[in-house]
Order: C-alpha cells, then structure tokens, then sequence
C-alpha cells in the first residue's frame, strides 16, 4: 500500500488527491499532501505514475504497511519505477504503442 | 490540515437527462453514448473517472472478434463454454457493438499498439492509458463530472427513478441530481478483498437497484479466484500459464493426470485451490521461455510491480502464492437487464458494466478480463442510448414536488441505531463467509446453510441498526453492499442444487438438466428466488 509521500520530491501540485480512486490522501494548507487513510489504499499504484515528480512510493505487500523508509526506496531506485516500466514520464501516458501483449496472446 | 468542510445544508444540487454512476469504462462509454445522442449528461463517481474501477489499474484483452462469416462460429464455440447459461443473441450484439467500439477508440487516437505487418493490433487495452483516454473523450462530449462524489441512493417519484443523492467526500457537501434516467455503471462486489480496483467495487448498484425494485441474477456465480503473488493486488492469472507449482515441502502440486501442473489458469486454478487449503503454495514463472519473459515485463509491467518492490526473479526463484477472491467482479451476478437497451425493468434505470449480470453472456463461467471488457465496452454503449431515449420521452415533465428516497440499509435503519455495529466488522462478518476457499471455491450443502444463517443475522444488524453520519454514511452503504451481495450469493448457491461452471458443490458434483436456466433474485430484505423462464412469464403479465 502507500507507504511515502517524498516531501523532497513532491512540488505540492495535490494530483494524488484528486485522482486517487480510494481517497487516500488529503491535501494541506501548508505543505505535501498526508497520507490519511492508508488503510483504503488498493495498492493499484495508479498515483505512482500520476505524479509529476515520481514523489510517491506503493509498496507490494496490500494488506499493510511494511515500513519501507524513503532512503531505502530510493537506493533501490524504486520511486518511479513502475510508471518508466509502462513509459509513462512526468505524471503523463505513453507506451501504449509499443505494448507487446499481443505475442503473448499468441504464445497462449 | 484537511480543508474545511462546508456544513450539509450547503448542498449540490443538479439537474441532467442522463445520470451516470460510476467511473469505469462502462460508465464512460454510457456517458459519451447519452452525449452523442444529445443528453444533458451528469457522471458522478465515487472515486475518479480514469482510475476508479477494476479495469483501470490492468492489461486488458477485449473479446475482439472482427464481423464476417467466422463470428458466428465464434460466438457458438465460446457458448460452449458457458455452462448452458448464456445467450447466444446477446453475445453476438455484444461483440459487433464492441468491435464498432474498438474501431471508435482507433479514430479517436487511441494508441493501439501495432502487429509485425503494420496493423493496429485493437484486441488489448492498457488500463491506465485507456481509462485516462476515456475521460478526455467524456469531458469533450460536454458531460458534466463529478469525481469523489459516492452516491447514496436513488430518488424515485413514484413511477421511476428520477436521479440519486449522495455525498462530495472531498469537501463533506450532500449531493443530488434529478434526472430523468440514470445509468448504474458502478462494478461488481469484489467484498473488500484486497485486488486491484476493489477499494471502490463494494457492490453499491446492486442494493440501490433492489430497492428501487430490480432484480438480479447470476449471484450465485461468484466463485471465481484467480492467482496472485502471496499479500499483493496483482490478481492478473496470465504469468502464471507459465508456471510451475509446489508446496511447502517442495513436492510439485499435480494436475488431474498426475503429471506436475505447468499452467495454473483457467481450470487448473482447482488444483491450486485445494493445495492452498491444506498449506502454503509457492510457485515459480519457469515455463517461460526468455522471449516471452521480456514480453510479459513489457506488456505486463503492473504484474512484475510486487517481484521487483520484493527482490525477487519469479522466473527462477520459488514465490508464496495466493488466491485472490474476486467476488461478482470476475464472477458474472449483478442487476438483471430485461431488454437490449439494458433496461432494468424499473422505469428509468439502466446498467451497464459489472453492475450488470453477465449471465447472458458468460453464463456460469468467468467472463475473465476479456468478455467483461467488450462487456463493458457495448452495455456502456446501449445502455447510454437507452437512458437518453428514456429521457427525451420524459422531457417536459416537470420533476415532481414527491420525491422519495429510495435508501434504507445503512442509511435509515429500520430500528434504533447502535454505535457498537460498524461497518467494519460488518465487511469482516460477510468476508469470513463468502471469500474462504473451503467454502465459496469449494461449496457444500452444509457449509452453505451454516453461512446463510451468520450472513441472516449480519443482514438484520445492518438493516435494523447500522447508521453513518456525513462522510461515514459512504462507509455503512457499503457495507449494507455487501453484506446484501453476500447474503444474496449464498442465498442463491444454496438454491442451485448441482455443480455448474464455477459453482461448485463438492457435495452435488455435475449438472442437472432442472438447473439448465438463471436464477433472478427480487427483494431486498425479504426476497424470492425464481428460475429465469417464471421471470419472463412475469414481466409478460
């Protein structure tokens, strides 16, 4: 589920708030969105490649958090991870074009 | 600090000809429909048009089958599989309005990825490009839309449905919009199970469906699991054709010649099943040749988001497995369609999606990703033209000064509300009865009884003393939902008395020539079961 909202990455836009399907998030008056209801988090890590600036981090395991800290997300390079799996950049779409689901279709 | 709330007196209020609830593809393809036929169109959404729903976080095929001669025999040969329960008339409409559908996206722009000869390949939709396509399109056909706003129930003037009321959860504001037809395109009931698109999937349309008078049918046909890494979202089966399976011990789970399963999709999803009931189940993506290991990374991406968060190779290292209950969402129950505009029987109200049984398409079979999405794609479609229609016809008439509220469980209990029943322990109470393998996957008569008895004595809480205020009233709707759902689905299992498709009564195995027909379910608190030819007989009356 969610786990980081990365006040050195984030720029303060609320995107995630906006398009969180599950509500998580709440924006402030003051600074970087909180996380504030983690709970109903569907780890879609559909927020990851909304954002503009990869300041997001979903961890794998759905049915809590683990933990994971910002500094150990980021050794790993995971911010942003999923959103340049798909080609995604900078909170907007791309790479559709160049899916290959088709072959595997045909591989089945 | 969250922002202010404005108080609830502080309403929004609307008018429209069209009402669509929901933000899904279903939803968006009803909304665009009703635009294009010139509605006035309002889509309220419990979450965000663009990622809400089941299909937005996913890799979807459609079921794409081109028009010529070859469709009907594709039509014929996928009936086949369907338990006796679908309709091949409806399957055949489905697939052309898809395909036309399909095309549609294709001159839109969409970016449809392109075969070796150049060809756009349109059988495939990468969800979160799709859905985010789709609400372009919805905002360019002039619909009004109305994110974060869960509706509650529907408004009724005696004779139809004549919009919803609801709740703006981001600024704590009632809602309604009168309309002259509304559209339910709100998803199945996946019964809060942790899968992806299931935070919002709590079955909502069903309950405010029966209390406006529909009926539903299908919901017995809601055991369908499929595989995911163990305590993740990803319930996506496709890596797992090429999987092999063990357990604890390492000893290879079989398949029913004796040989060790090497695809773990489709039917062999049993096997798997009952290994998981006896212990834990690891597996490894070791069918997978390289080519297509690079395929599945590329084309799948959101399936190799927990190998990767967790360090692990699934194509060489053993992972923990698990499967995921997907409730009516890969299930084929919901609201029951009484004629080709996806009419509910209940004047003014339409579905579309998951909402909708997919019974007359899939019968007693998951509909998998790929029927659901063509689904979704063509009963959005009609369902859209249909509620337009229906609006024009009632244009004119001015809204009644007599609007009922349609809502009841979990909004107006029908005794004393009491704070020690909440909404959470509720889903619990339901989940503990509905999602376990060794009593929705495999099902007794027994077993049904004992879960139809703790399921009647959840419902009468929740009808009698479940109440939410503000905000919280989307928290008890919802699990009024699904404990509604849950009741109905076990209700109807215990009443098919054989093993059909992905109902599975260990203790009936095989078909019987009497359950060659659907059960539709009509009522909310006290409700009857009838077999679908009586149903017929009685909306000809």
């Amino acid at each position: 589920m969610i786990e980081i909202v990365s006040a050195t990455r984030c720029v303060e836009c609320d995107i995630c708030v906006k398009v969180c399907p599950a509500n998580v998030f709440d924006a402030t008056e003051s600074g970087v969105p909180v996380i504030a209801r983690q709970e109903d988090c569907q780890t879609c890590f559909l927020c990851e490649i909304y954002c503009p600036t990869d300041a997001l981090y979903v961890a794998e395991f759905a049915e809590g958090p683990t933990g994971i800290t910002e500094a150990q997300a980021d050794a790993r390079q995971l911010f942003g991870s999923y959103a340049r799996a798909l080609g995604w950049k900078r909170g907007k779409a791309g790479g559709s074009e160049f899916d290959p689901t088709h072959r595997i279709r045909v591989a089945q | 600090m969250p922002k202010p709330q404005k108080s609830a007196s502080d309403s929004l209020l609307l008018q429209a000809d069209v009402l669509v609830l929901g933000g899904g593809p279903s939803a968006a393809w009803a909304a665009v429909a009703a635009a294009e036929a010139s509605a006035k169109v309002v889509l309220a959404d419990k979450g965000y048009l663009g990622t809400s729903g089941a299909t937005a976080p996913s890799n979807t095929g459609t079921w794409c089958v081109p028009p010529g001669d070859n469709r009907h025999a594709v039509v014929e040969r996928r009936w086949q599989r369907t338990g006796d329960l679908a309709d091949p008339r409806w399957m055949l409409r489905c697939v052309d309005t898809a395909y036309r559908n399909l095309l549609r996206l294709s001159e839109w722009g969409y970016p449809f990825p392109s075969e070796d000869d150049g060809r756009l390949y349109i059988a495939n939709l990468r969800g979160p490009d799709y859905m985010r396509f789709m609400r372009r399109r919805v905002l360019l056909a002039g619909v009004t839309v109305l994110d974060h706003h869960p509706a509650l129930e529907l408004l009724s003037d005696g004779d139809a449905i004549v919009g919803a009321a609801g709740v703006a959860r981001q600024i704590g504001q009632d809602w309604r919009v009168d309309a002259n037809a509304v559209v339910l395109a709100t998803g199945g009931c996946a019964f809060r199970e942790r899968i992806l698109g299931a935070t919002g999937l709590t079955g909502d349309g069903y309950l405010m469906a029966a209390e406006a008078g529909a009926s539903l049918s299908g919901m017995e046909f809601t055991g369908k699991y499929t595989l995911a890494p163990y305590g993740s979202s990803l319930n996506k089966g496709l890596p797992f054709r090429w999987a092999s399976f063990h357990r604890e011990d390492g000893s290879p789970i079989v398949g029913p010649t004796g040989e060790p399963l090497r695809n773990g999709i489709g039917d062999r999803e049993e096997e798997v099943a009952r290994a998981l009931i006896d212990g834990p189940v690891y597996a490894r993506l070791d069918q997978a040749e390289p080519a297509l290991q690079g395929w599945l990374r590329q084309g799948q991406p959101n399936c190799f988001v927990p190998y990767d968060r967790a360090g692990i190779d699934p194509f060489s290292e053993l992972f923990r497995i698990t499967l995921r209950a997907e409730g009516t969402v890969r299930g084929t129950g919901g609201i029951d369609i009484v004629s080709d505009d996806c009419a509910t029987g209940v004047p003014g109200l339409y579905v579309a999606g998951d909402a909708a049984s997919r019974e007359i398409m899939t019968g007693a079979v998951s509909g998998g990703g790929a029927v659901n999405s063509s689904w979704a794609l063509a009963s959005g479609w009609w369902a859209g033209k249909g509620a337009s229609t229906h609006a024009k016809r009632r244009t004119g008439k001015a809204f009644r000064t007599e609007v009922q509220s349609l809502g009841q469980a979990g909004l107006r209990p029908a005794s004393s509300p009491r704070v020690d029943i909440s909404a959470g322990e509720v889903i619990e109470a339901v989940r503990s009865e509905v999602t376990p393998l060794d009593k929705n996957f495999f099902r007794t008569g027994e077993g049904l009884e004992k879960s139809g008895e703790r399921l009647e004595s959840v419902w009468r809480d929740v009808r009698d003393h479940l109440q939410g205020d503000g905000l919280d009233r989307v928290r008890t709707r919802e699990a009024a939902s699904i404990a509604a759902a849950g009741r109905w689905s076990v209700a109807a299992a215990l009443h098919r008395t054989e093993s059909r498709g992905m109902h599975r009564r260990t203790d009936l195995p095989g078909k019987s020539p009497a359950f060659a027909h659907r059960l539709v379910i009509t009522g909310v608190d006290a409700f009857r079961i009838a077999g679908a030819p009586e149903r017929l007989a009685e909306l000809a009356s």
